[in-house]
């Protein structure tokens, strides 16, 4: 016990072993929280549900937390729906002998300082023969009622993508120029169009003011039914969402950023625990015994540190889309006779002339019994730093081949995250926050486990502490 | 004492060699994936013939059967002018072959920038493009961390001594991590330097610009490199350095009262340098290899952009073709380097019998 507790304080002594461990500890807290609150199935149900399930967040929209930090707020998303009980919105159809008339009002506070994303609107409508014939109008905070569009709505679910209609902003277009005397000499989108103050700063996509105040959009129908239900829900898009803002899918980043924590940690640290005990023993036998068994075992490392590693990894996850569990296992099938061999083979060399293990040989212990109690157990404490280090290795490993558009087809990882970054020119977007996010997570789990492999090297490879 | 060096010389180009033949045969294997690469290729002719046949107009009169027939005979034609009418394990022979031999062959699907589909040419034209990279970048991580380790070594115990093993950590994220970063400070938001890529579009045609256009392109890779590896490499260095010097012949020599100048050349870096070099050529052959992800990180068109679409790809001429050549250096490399060793030191002269 005393032994145990010299090695703690001797480790907290190091303050940046202390540090590491604190964030491990932290990554770990992360992962439990993880694996509790969403269930790996419903992880990856949401992260490949598509577009469609996503439909009421933005698409990439920041981390919410960045208008902390920010004098200019911008907008979060606003839902208005008829479809339960909810301030600022009210519905009313009322039916006549031969026709219903439809009134629906949604009203809500703008004061952010951007503009919103995008505008939606949803419908769900329930009707016989006679398709609603709608009347889509916006009030301005001035109280200026601008109609957007009529329409009619098709039966069951149907929607209205206001920021994409491009007749609508070219008559906006017009309207604004003409009010303001002056062309536009841009093509200012609709959102911008809907929310900015109507004076001369709108003729520059820089100098444009969002109108703050109430805002009112007006749906005003007519069918010529009496058995009809109509239920809207406006979306206005923000430019923010969740902890960690959205990508290109509109997915919420959170899962991904969390479930990337347990994936990590699990497969770097299983890695390389596997590969350095495997790699252990066989330098152990190949040392132990020596004569024929020692030159096939080098030999046979020898080879495998001419075979190109990644490619060949490329090649089995491209062909087979393994999941990243079989990943894990490929990883250490290929890495087992890697040079770590050699070093092992080195060190075990050193120790089977050790007194010991000669008394042990003398004794009549059998081989089994020699290597796995004498020779390992020997070398285990020079070797947990490396091995503590080398997790940094594995995680990015992970990482990288879903960069390379490899490793696993389903599961949520902060690779991957990188990967759609990329690929989706988050860099060329400025899109920072999407790139970032995982890349801290990353950086933090390896430098965690490095920190905490250099104390420990220094502390169990006393040679070095003296230096 | 020659002759025992000969025998000595011999002994080892024969284990290399045997090492290397393996190696290839098993890549030859695992790169046909057990002979599905067989499969895409035989598909690949089947649908050509059959497309060329049914295109072709001199056949448009006859019927569905005949045409068959005749895609069919074109079909095994084609795989006897391949050698696809043999077993696989028979081919793998003869692959290995022609790899050891290093006629390399044809590539399935890559072509090079030429239009070539020799796997030679496809692949000298990509492998000047990494050595420049590599070669540059690990000749300077070397001269740094041989310059600051035996910097550090002396100054045992100081702030900056301190600070380096404090930084080394740093080292345990990849080189093309610390690239993304770079991109998005330099290229996207301080919009300095290229975001890939190794020389603008169009080139230019003066050979001044030319290089300065590369060397402009070549800053942020290696820069990458240099933060993600310099400080591993100092540490090494300077623990390394550290252990000689307090080796009882330095002490001595200190005790003689020599100058500490003649002390660093003769009785630490001397002593130390053998395993510094061959650490240093292993890591320089390795190196040109290309780095597949930093690579495509830099959009660099180099052997590891190369090694990841031939695998991506199956092509397994390229792969087997990159292997072989490799597997070559390596070998070369290991054998000078114990052999230059055999006859330097005398205590590995000793052990030659």
């Amino acid at each position: 016990m005393s032994k145990v507790n010299r090695f703690f304080s001797q480790l907290l002594l190091y303050k940046s072993a202390l540090a590491g461990l604190i964030i491990i500890l932290f990554l770990v807290g992360i992962s439990i929280y993880t694996v509790i609150t969403i269930p790996y199935e419903d992880a990856i149900l949401l992260w490949r549900a598509g577009e469609q399930y996503w439909l009421d967040n933005p698409r990439n929209a920041l981390p919410s937390w960045i208008n902390l930090f920010s004098q200019r707020k911008l907008p979060e998303t606003i839902i208005l729906t008829t479809e339960r009980l909810q301030v600022g919105v009210s519905k009313a159809i009322v039916p006549t002998e031969r026709f219903s008339v439809i009134k629906i009002k949604f009203s809500f506070n703008y004061a952010y300082d951007d503009f919103p994303s995008e505008i939606n609107l949803f419908f769900k409508a329930k009707f016989n023969t006679s398709s609603p014939h709608l009347t889509i109008s916006w009030v301005k905070p001035n109280g200026e009622k601008i109609t957007l569009r009529t329409l009619l709505v098709s039966k069951g679910e149907d929607s209205y993508y206001i920021s994409n209609d491009k007749v609508l902003a070219d008559d906006l277009k017009k309207y604004i120029s003409n009010k303001i005397n002056n062309a536009i000499p841009y093509d200012p989108p609709i959102t911008l169009m809907l929310f900015a103050q109507e004076d001369t700063t709108i003729l520059s996509p820089d100098t444009s003011r969002v109108m703050k105040g109430d805002y009112e959009l007006w749906i005003d129908g007519i069918v010529f039914e009496t058995d009809v239900d109509l239920d809207a829900k406006l979306v206005v898009y923000g430019k923010i969402y969740g902890l960690a803002g959205t990508d290109h899918l509109r997915r919420d980043l959170r899962i991904a950023l969390l479930w990337g924590t347990p994936i990590a940690l699990s497969f770097g640290v299983t890695a390389s625990v596997t590969i350095a005990l495997i790699q252990m023993f066989i330098g152990a036998v190949s040392a132990w015994f020596g004569g024929k068994a020692d030159t096939v075992l080098q030999r046979v490392t020898e080879v495998f540190m001419i075979l190109p590693f990644l490619p060949l990894l490329i090649m089995i996850s491209t062909l087979y889309k393994f999941n990243i569990w079989v990943l894990l296992v490929v990883v250490i099938m290929l890495t087992v006779f890697g040079s770590g061999v050699k070093n092992y083979r080195a060190m075990f060399l050193q120790i089977k002339e050790f007194p010991y293990v000669e008394a042990a040989r003398a004794y009549g212990a059998s081989n089994i019994r020699i290597i796995s109690l004498y020779l390992v157990p020997k070398v285990l404490p020079t070797i947990i730093p490396s091995i503590v280090i080398s997790v940094a290795d594995f995680v990015f490993l992970e990482a990288a081949l879903a960069i390379l558009g490899l490793g696993d087809p389903l599961a949520p990882t902060w690779g991957k995250v990188i990967d759609d970054a990329y690929t989706y020119g988050a860099l060329y977007k400025g899109l920072y926050y999407w790139v970032l996010q995982p890349s801290i997570m990353l950086a933090l789990t390896s430098l965690s486990f490095a920190m905490l492999g250099f104390a420990l090297d220094k502390i169990f490879n006393p040679r070095l502490k003296e230096m | 004492m020659l002759p025992r060096i000969i025998k000595y010389g011999l002994k080892r180009i024969i284990i290399l060699f045997i090492t290397v033949v393996i190696a290839v045969y098993i890549t030859i294997w695992i790169a046909n994936i057990g002979g599905y690469v067989d499969e895409i290729v035989k598909s690949d002719i089947l649908l050509q013939v059959s497309q060329s046949v049914r295109q072709n107009p001199a056949y448009r009169g006859l019927n569905e059967t005949q045409i068959t027939k005749i895609i069919n005979e074109i079909y095994e034609n084609e795989l006897k002018k391949i050698g696809f009418d043999k077993p696989f394990i028979y081919r793998s022979l003869i692959y290995l072959k022609d790899a050891i031999t290093l006629s390399l062959g044809r590539a399935l699907f890559l072509s090079s920038d030429s239009g070539s589909k020799s796997v030679r040419i496809i692949i000298l034209e990509r492998l000047p493009n990494t050595v420049l990279l590599f070669t540059t970048t690990q000749l300077i991580l070397f001269f740094i961390g041989l310059f600051f380790g035996l910097f550090l070594s002396r100054r045992y115990g100081s702030f900056l001594d301190r600070l380096s093993v404090l930084l080394a950590p740093l080292s345990s994220l990849p080189g093309w991590f610390y690239g993304i970063f770079l991109i998005l400070i330099f290229a996207s938001f301080l919009r300095l330097l290229p975001y890939g890529g190794m020389v603008d579009a169009p080139p230019p045609a003066d050979k001044l610009a030319y290089a300065l256009s590369v060397l402009k392109h070549m800053t942020l890779p290696v820069l990458s490199w240099l933060i993600a590896y310099s400080f591993i490499n100092v540490y090494v260095r300077r623990t390394f350095f550290l252990m000689f010097s307090s080796e009882d012949y330095v002490e001595f020599a200190k005790a003689k009262g020599l100058p500490d100048s003649i002390i660093q050349r003769r009785y630490i870096l001397r002593p130390t340098l053998p395993p510094i070099i061959t650490d240093f050529s292993l890591t320089l052959i390795g190196s040109w290899m290309g780095a597949i992800i930093t690579e495509r990180v830099f959009n660099w068109p180099g052997v590891g952009s190369l090694f990841y679409m031939a695998s991506v790809m199956f092509d397994t001429p390229v792969l087997v073709g990159l292997v072989v050549i490799y597997a070559y250096l390596l070998a070369a490399t290991v054998f000078v380097l114990e052999f230059v060793y055999a006859i330097l030191d005398p205590r590995i002269r000793a052990g030659v019998t």
